[in-house]
């Protein structure tokens, strides 16, 4: 690797290539399955009828996955706005600490899942209820990172800071809140895996629109090939969002050192 | 620069810590001390003796147990803001350009950004960082970074300034150019400066008198004037009275550990 330039894009190229070739070998052992012990297309359809039958599906899937992802997204901004805020008034005030910090971590006992037939019941059947169930889901995630982050503040540039007398809010500004970046942001990715999966459970609880629903029909018609369908496209716009959070993640941190952004050791 | 003080004045400055334990520390006890306007004090001493600690008490950082702190003789009970302050670590901002960081005690006093960095800028090429001014951090050596902290202790003016072993952390050659640096710089700002340093002959080499501290609870046992001319050169070391001045410095630190 004589040429930097060149050595980072032969490694990016093989960053998206042993994942697509572990891929592609999956995929080939799936329809390899299918064909040699010729599984009936209900139980377990081969690779080719699923992205067949889903194309030919598309007019229907494509508004289900519309609605979806916009409740994802919601759920996951009304998640960032109330998380940040909350973590900032924990590290901002000994008595929010004191009080709220032991419930946000209790909270993590209640499972959420098994909350979606309430908040169902007290939405209605719309897109309110996921919207809400989605940010109950990755709250934690995105407050746990933020309030790492901030606590992870070099005390040292704290200190000069004062001295030069800045006052709290000026700390939080300077100091505090770009220091959280790196963790929010992890947190958010976490946040962004589940955001989908949480919006399309509680879509399975009831709902007029979406993947859960779509899903839901399909199993009934004995559609497992559209099943599986929706599955994939599930997965692809994770990681679309995965993508721009990383994107995002980026742009707002060109200070990082590339080795903090790529871990290679 | 004069006219503008820089008399920094100890009296009987104590304090007393509390350790997870409930063990209480006593870390200072009883320190007086004065700084002429423009004078450059070392403060040597073993480690744990509480030199970090009498910087942080002057910087207005923690209130002393005992005593008081005057400023251009006036007790000065909120200082903070008052000096210029540099930590044992760098402390520079990662997500701030080099010259976003050196100005960043002007912006916090309402500079506008322009006008901060116009300050800054000549002062970044004079001393040596002008090619580094639009980094990261990261991206510079540890003499350079040190030099960045430096410059943005000095840029605000303040006339005192604490600075807790600046080059501790620093490879010997470094370290040399550096302390030569330092000196250019100070010349030209004129403040009066209390180092900390763990180095005798860096304290011998930068300053006009050097005080030497006791193990906890630290008091100041010992002090030497050094009549070394100025400006010096790394070359002084060389000669006998810089070689005098070291070893009764030594000797003193010897006493203070042994007693
Ligand atoms: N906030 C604190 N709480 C409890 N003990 C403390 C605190 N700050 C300092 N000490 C104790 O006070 C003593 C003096 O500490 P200080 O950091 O001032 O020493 P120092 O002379 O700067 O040491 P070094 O040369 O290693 O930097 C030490 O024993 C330290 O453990
Ligand atoms: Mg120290």
């Amino acid at each position: 690797m004589s040429n930097p330039a060149e050595g980072s894009s032969g490694r990016t190229l093989a960053r998206y290539l042993a994942p697509a070739l572990v891929l592609a070998g999956l995929v080939i052992a799936w329809a390899l399955v299918v064909a040699l012990f010729a599984v009936e297309p209900e139980v377990l359809p081969g690779p080719g009828l699923v992205v067949e039958s889903t194309w030919a599906d598309r007019s229907a899937l494509a508004p289900a996955a519309w609605t979806t992802l916009q409740e994802a997204v919601l759920g996951i901004a009304v998640a960032i706005v109330l998380a940040v805020l909350l973590a900032v008034a924990i590290d901002w005030s000994r008595t929010a600490r004191r009080s709220l910090y032991p419930l946000l971590v209790a909270s993590q006992t209640i499972p959420i899942i098994a909350l979606a037939p309430l908040v169902v019941i007290w939405f209605g059947f719309g897109q309110t209820p996921k919207i809400v169930l989605v940010a109950l889901f990755t709250f934690f995630a995105i407050a746990v990172g933020t309030l790492q982050g901030l606590a992870s503040s070099d005390p040292d540039s704290m200190d000069l800071l004062r001295t030069m007398g800045a006052g709290r809010r000026q700390l939080l500004w300077r100091v505090r809140l770009p220091s959280a970046l790196p963790q929010f942001f992890t947190g958010l990715k976490v946040a962004v895996a589940y955001s989908l999966v949480a919006a399309i459970v509680a879509e399975f609880v009831g709902a007029e629109q979406g993947l859960g629903v779509y899903m839901t029909g399909a199993r009934n018609a004995l559609r497992t090939d559209l099943v599986f369908g929706a599955v994939v496209v599930t997965a692809l716009l994770t990681l679309v969002l995965f993508g721009i959070v990383a994107l995002a993640e980026r742009l707002a941190m060109p200070w990082r050192r590339p080795s903090q952004t790529e871990a290679d050791w | 620069m004069s006219g503008r003080g820089g008399e920094l004045e100890l009296r009987g400055v104590a304090q007393t810590f509390t350790d997870r334990g409930g063990q209480v520390v006593e870390a200072l006890e009883g320190v007086d001390l004065l700084a002429r306007p423009g004078e450059f004090v070392a403060l040597i001493g073993p480690s744990g003796c509480g030199k970090s600690t009498l910087l942080r008490i002057v910087a207005g950082l923690e209130q002393p147990a005992a005593g008081e702190v005057l400023l251009d003789g006036a007790v000065a009970g909120d200082r903070l803001g008052r000096c210029a302050f540099m930590p044992q670590r760098d402390g520079l901002l990662p997500w701030r350009r080099v010259i976003d960081n050196v100005t960043i005690g002007l912006e916090l006093e309402g500079v506008p950004r322009e006008q901060a960095r116009e300050r800054a800028l000549p002062l970044l090429e004079r001393f040596g960082l002008g090619e580094f001014t639009g980094s990261w951090p990261w991206q510079l050596s540890g003499g350079m970074r040190h030099r960045a902290a430096f410059l943005r202790t000095a840029i605000t003016g303040r006339p005192v300034m604490l600075l807790d072993e600046p080059f501790g952390a620093l490879d010997g050659i470094t370290r040399a150019e550096l302390q030569q640096w330092l000196l250019d710089v100070w010349r030209e700002i004129g403040a009066t400066v209390l180092l900390v340093t763990h180095d005798v002959s860096e304290a011998v080499f930068l300053a006009d008198r050097v005080l030497v501290m006791s193990p906890r609870p630290g008091r100041i046992v010992a002090e030497e004037r050094v009549a070394l001319a100025r400006p010096r050169e790394l070359r002084v070391e060389e000669t006998p009275e810089f070689g005098a001045a070291e070893a009764r410095l030594r000797e003193a630190l010897r006493r203070a550990v042994a007693a």
